[in-house]
């Protein structure tokens, strides 16, 4: 396989997953019981308490039906929704604060989301494999049984628990860092990019945390087998220290899978940094479904979703597409 | 066969848990979620172990009621999404071709898709009318992609060997195959994937309930949460409210992640006695 079969994989793949992503959010509220436009109408009658005359009732109805895109055949209303999502962003209009665009309320969340999920991603990603290596490559010393253990024990602690121990820790007994998010908008200043730094700590530890353990117990278990090769075998023959051997002989290999598995785990890392913004109320995406939850907003909701889907598949092509860098077999291929 | 460390802690642990919430139940006549049973907000005493909440209700009993639906549904789910993984994983490997290509994407865009989001809108359509069986469905639904990828992968290395071909040119069909020769290999990382499903569900279910979105009026690991995070159960002072829930999941999935290591850890070391 060259590096162009390589690519063009990835690249259908990741349209396969767009694609099957947009259709499924594109069918949930098409199949689910319950009509949002009715619902939405309910809400509206109870807020006016029963002035609206029917007549205007059926008019509010069909607007909403074509804000919806809900107007025509299902198929063609698939079509329309694929071409407003994919050519133009076009989420229709927010229902709690309309007629402000969706996707004014995305462009303002996303840098937040990506900005917090990049961040940690990446320490957590340099931090716990370069302890993995560590425990991996040293397996019989005592100090890479504790390094292992801590592994062990973060490993399958769920993003809310961590979330919930971090506040408890640091934001009530000893309140060093602020319970929930507050950064007022304004120009960016020294003193702003303080308080971002502030508010963004405890959330970014949480997915830091959530990540370390997955990371320390793939490349543990990949830096040992790696050890076992007989190319490293020769090195120690051949007289090269140690942390030569452990770095250029034995990370360099072992970080190919890591690479790989971070691409595929894109989803999960995802999910869990939603909810983490959602119990820090940071205003990334997380924080914008729950608000949107909160107000009935299936517009920002749906367009979330289909925004998260992008974000996240994105992420799993870019990291793809970095890979030949790390691994020279698919280059010169 | 020797037990390893991780394992026996793990089993210990799975132990405790399952047992303590299966029997305790059979204790008490009183329904744990039932609001205002007793005196709001009681200390830590012999009659409450861990005190009362904020709503009236037994925080201990709320607790065990909890653990118990949590692990149900998580068995419940895990069972199907392993059943149905299987189906697919199977086939895949062992059929080939355009067949195993077509599964397979659709089984990666599976995994790659963020599932939280589509779950989140899930729950807030049916919100008030989700039910658990509902709820155990969309998890079925969404849960079986990751352990399809793991079989797929084993019955595609157990496919080219020896003992395969004898059966195949001994007139087995292809069904035999896969249930009599494949499955028996296949059996030890289902342990696995199912222990890890178990994972998975309660920690989905824990996290929709959380933001409120699915049946809080029913105890889990997630509904206790997100009641005492609705309370202000920090605020109050109500420390057991919200550490006996955060103590009680990290030691369930500590011993459900090691059970679930420690066994494939046993079955490699068998494998290479064998």
């Amino acid at each position: 396989m060259g590096l162009i079969q390589y690519l063009a994989g990835k690249i259908v793949t990741y349209l396969l997953v767009l694609f099957i992503g947009i259709t499924i959010t594109f069918l949930l509220p098409r199949w689910m019981p319950g009509d949002p436009i009715e619902g939405y109408l309910a809400q509206i009658t109870t807020q006016a308490g029963q002035t609206l005359t029917p007549e205007a009732m059926e008019e509010l109805r069909q607007t909403l039906a074509e804000l919806y895109g809900l107007e025509g055949s299902l198929l063609s209303q698939y079509f329309g929704y694929l071409k407003r999502v994919f050519l133009t962003f076009d989420f229709g209009p927010s229902l709690a604060s309309f007629p402000r665009p969706v996707s004014e309320f995305i462009a303002t969340a996303l840098p937040w989301t990506l900005g917090l999920l990049g961040t940690s991603t990446l320490l957590a990603g340099i931090s716990g494999n370069l302890i993995g290596l560590l425990a991996g490559f040293f397996h019989n010393r005592g100090f890479a049984t504790v390094l292992e253990v801590i592994g062990v024990v973060l490993y399958p602690i769920p993003y809310y628990i961590l979330a919930l121990v971090l506040i408890l820790l640091f934001a009530y007994i000893w309140p060093v860092f602020p319970l929930s998010t507050t950064i007022r908008p304004g120009p960016l200043t020294l003193d702003k990019i303080c308080t971002i730094i502030r508010n963004s700590v405890l959330p970014a530890l949480t997915l830091i945390l959530a990540g370390f353990g997955w990371n320390i117990l793939g490349m543990k278990a990949l830096a040992y087998s790696t050890k076992q090769e007989d190319f490293v075998a020769f090195a120690r023959l051949k007289g090269v220290d140690p942390w030569t051997i452990m770095i250029s002989y034995v990370s360099r290999n072992a970080i190919l899978p890591q690479v790989t598995a971070l691409a595929l785990s894109m989803g999960g890392i995802f999910n869990g940094a939603l909810l983490t913004e959602m119990l820090f109320s940071y205003p990334g995406l997380g924080l914008l479904m729950r608000t949107a939850i909160g107000g009935g907003d299936y517009n920002i909701l749906y367009g979330t979703i289909t925004m998260s889907i992008i974000a996240v598949a994105t992420a799993a092509l870019v990291i793809d597409l970095l890979y030949p860098l790390f691994d020279p077999r698919i280059r010169y291929r | 066969m020797k037990l390893n460390l991780r394992l026996k802690i793990g089993i210990t642990i799975l132990a405790v848990f399952t047992l303590s919430s299966v029997f305790l139940p059979f204790f008490t006549n009183v329904d744990p979620s039932e609001q205002g049973t007793y005196f709001r907000n009681i200390p830590m005493s012999w009659k409450h172990p861990l005190g009362t909440n904020s709503l009236g209700q037994d925080i201990f009993w709320f607790l065990i009621f909890a653990i118990r639906n949590s692990l149900l549904l998580g068995v419940a789910v895990s069972l199907c999404t392993v059943f149905i993984s299987l189906i697919v994983g199977l086939s895949a490997g062992y059929i080939g071709g355009w067949f195993d290509r077509a599964v397979m994407l659709f089984t990666d865009s599976l995994i790659a898709i963020p599932t939280f989001p589509i779950l989140i809108v899930l729950g807030t359509l049916v919100r008030g009318r989700t039910n658990f069986v509902i709820l155990g469905l969309i998890l079925v639904i969404f849960g079986w992609a990751w352990n399809a990828r793991m079989v797929r992968s084993m019955a595609l290395s157990i496919r080219e060997r020896e003992f395969i071909s004898t059966a195949r040119f001994s007139g087995a069909s292809t069904l035999d195959i896969i249930l009599k020769e494949v499955f028996p290999y296949v059996y030890a990382y289902m342990v696995v994937g199912f222990i890890n499903s178990i994972l998975f569900v309660i920690n989905t279910e824990a996290a929709l309930a959380i933001i409120g979105l699915s049946k809080v009026e029913i105890p889990t690991l997630g509904s206790i949460i997100f009641w005492a995070l609705n309370y202000s159960a920090m605020f109050v002072g109500q420390y057991t409210w919200i550490v006996a829930p955060v103590v009680a999941t990290v030691l369930l999935f500590l011993g459900l992640f090691l059970t679930s290591t420690g066994y494939n850890e046993l079955f490699a070391a068998r494998r290479g006695h064998s």
